[in-house]
């Protein structure tokens, strides 16, 4: 049997030429699954036979000389908040434990039809509002380089799959740094695509103003190929972009000569020496590869926190009230519907869901509306426009992904705040609607892995991914 | 502190919970009280910014109504749906009385 390539476009090209079948580079990764899973826990469902049968329906397409698509036998995972038809899909929340929905997400039916297979849903924190994954119902994910560690989170399980060799490339999303912390923790590549690039039709909403699903992969290459797949117009997304899906593939080997790349002179502080370290290290492989460094200024960037702090749990404190034990999931009978509502969330909810739930609720009440939740959307205001500035000088921003590296589990999970600042350098991205990235780039404390992250503005993947493949290049001659 | 001038209170918490269908105990409203409060403390950070003259921004990008034409198209199976339900009948949703029986 011929080697199993690393990369998701390794692998449909090997499957596409008929040297390796689906179905061994599906077992290959079944085997892998099965030799780390217990330690690691990246999944809530790990859908073995199903993954088998896809693979061979593949092999059969490709014997008969049928069409096949561009990710022929791929391995996928997928964050266990994206729907697939008739398959368990739980947000890691009790409230939705065994709820199968009745339909696929958009990006799910992309991914099928371009011949990706998936292995399994991927553990998150409950209804993606977390930054360890210490907040899944199911028990956390194991950071697969230290288990004594953290994967991040939101989508923790699907950042440690990749990592762990479970699947190449997986699915996961974005609200606030959902992907790209996580990533970053694993020493993985993520992608938060421009919002309304991706369609989030069957992604079960958290704060839909800010949600956006994108990829994990192992190199640059393989995160841009993922994201032409699942990118597009979706009519079952009004928040859609009525384009396209760009091409992206082609960004990454384009190198950085004469791009402009900004350097954030009064980024908030909290970050670990080593990180500023790498980040700086970063800044000067970018120069010495032809790009011109340029210092921007982004004055209310350390207010992002704060905005997003009320307008994410505002929207979910809206969109979990579907949450409520009438159409789907959990159901705690009482003697009327006030009182079934009730004793259904409490027990169907996590702490920190019900911490969300409880503070949009507050922002959006009468007497504190404007005090709280309408200052937030000025505060957004101000920061897309600090954006929009920066922008007329440069072409990307890049900071760090993550203040720290991989955290020892139970480190922050009873300090609220102390969690919420993991995401301090990823939201203002969520608020303005931007992509960005984050590229794996040496090691920081612990020898755990440090995360860059390259910003760019709406629509601005092409640049975005040029710039990540420089890092991934100069990345192979740092600490 | 937060923007409005007084940080949230267990009265606060307790009438939240119940606006967001949520039953929590004593133990739960100390609980959560002390944690929001201080998530809350690091909002008035807020409090020292101009924001005369900035308009919200509740989208990325500003919305437009998306429409269709007026044709049936697939939908989602009745029975599947129902399947999922907690309690169904008759093709529809069960629930338990909406006026409280002990009212």
């Amino acid at each position: 049997m011929a080697t199993i390539p690393k990369t998701a476009s390794g692998i449909a090209a090997a499957i596409t030429s008929k040297q390796i079948t689906a179905r061994e580079v599906i077992d290959s990764y079944l085997a892998q699954i099965s030799a780390r899973e217990t330690d690691i826990h990246a999944f809530n469902l790990v859908t073995a036979d199903a993954a088998r049968a896809h693979a061979d329906a593949i092999d059969a397409d490709i014997a008969a000389g049928r069409p096949i698509g561009p990710l022929a036998g791929v391995p996928i995972a997928i964050k266990d908040n994206l729907c697939t038809h008739g398959i368990e899909t739980t947000c890691s929340s009790k409230i939705l434990e065994g709820w199968k929905p009745p339909y696929d997400a958009t990006v799910v039916s992309r991914l099928r039809d371009a011949g990706a297979i998936m292995v399994g849903k991927t553990n998150l924190d409950e209804f993606a509002m977390g930054s360890s994954t210490e907040n899944s119902a199911f028990g956390p994910t194991r950071n697969p380089l230290d288990t004594s560690r953290v994967p991040g989170g939101s989508s923790g399980g699907s950042a440690a799959a990749v990592a762990a060799g479970f699947a190449p490339v997986s699915l996961g999303s974005d609200t606030g740094g959902s992907i790209r912390q996580p990533a970053a923790l694993c020493g993985v590549v993520g992608v938060k695509p421009t919002y309304g690039l991706v369609s989030r039709y069957g992604l079960c909403a958290y704060a839909s103003s800010l949600d956006q699903i994108g990829p994990f992969a192992t190199t640059v290459a393989d995160a841009a190929l993922i994201t032409e797949v699942i990118a597009g117009h979706d009519a079952m997304d009004s928040t859609s972009i009525p384009q396209p899906a760009p091409a992206l593939v082609a960004s990454v080997s384009q190198g950085v000569v004469g791009m402009r790349i900004g350097r954030v002179t009064d980024l908030p502080a909290g970050a670990e020496p080593e990180v500023i370290a790498r980040l700086n290290e970063a800044f000067a492989a970018l120069e010495a590869a032809g790009a011109t460094i340029v210092d921007v200024t982004l004055p209310s960037l350390s207010y992002a926190l704060t905005a997003y702090y009320l307008i994410a749990p505002a929207e979910a404190s809206s969109n979990l009230a579907r949450y409520d034990g009438v159409r789907y999931g959990l159901r705690v009978n009482a003697v009327d519907t006030n009182s079934m509502y009730g004793a259904t969330r409490a027990a169907g909810f996590g702490d920190e869901v019900k911490r969300r739930i409880m503070l949009g609720t507050y922002a959006l009440s009468a007497g504190y509306y404007d005090a709280y939740y309408g200052k937030a959307l000025k505060v957004r205001r101000l920061i897309a426009e600090d954006f929009e500035r920066a922008y007329a000088q440069v072409d990307v921003i890049l900071t760090p992904t993550s203040p720290v590296v991989a955290f020892p589990f139970g480190d922050k999970v009873d300090d609220p705040m102390a969690m919420y600042l993991c995401d301090i350098y990823t939201i203002p991205t969520n608020l303005a609607g931007h992509p960005a990235m984050s590229v794996p780039f040496g090691t920081g404390a612990h020898g755990m892995p440090v995360g860059i992250q390259v910003l760019a503005p709406a629509l601005g993947e092409a640049p975005m991914f040029r710039v990540g493949g420089a890092l991934e290049n100069a990345a192979g001659g740092v600490k | 502190m937060s923007p409005s001038g007084t940080p949230i209170s267990a009265v606060d918490v307790a009438k939240v919970a119940r606006l967001a269908r949520l039953d929590i105990d004593e133990a739960e409203v100390v609980h959560f009280t002390e944690q929001l409060a201080k998530v809350m403390g690091h909002f008035s950070d807020i409090d020292a910014l101009d924001l005369s003259g900035v308009g919200p921004m509740t989208q990325p990008f500003p919305l437009v109504n998306v429409l269709r034409e007026d044709v049936e198209q697939p939908c989602l199976d009745t029975d599947e749906v129902l399947a999922a339900a907690p309690s169904s009948d008759q093709s529809r949703f069960r629930v338990p009385p909406i006026i409280g029986l002990d009212d």
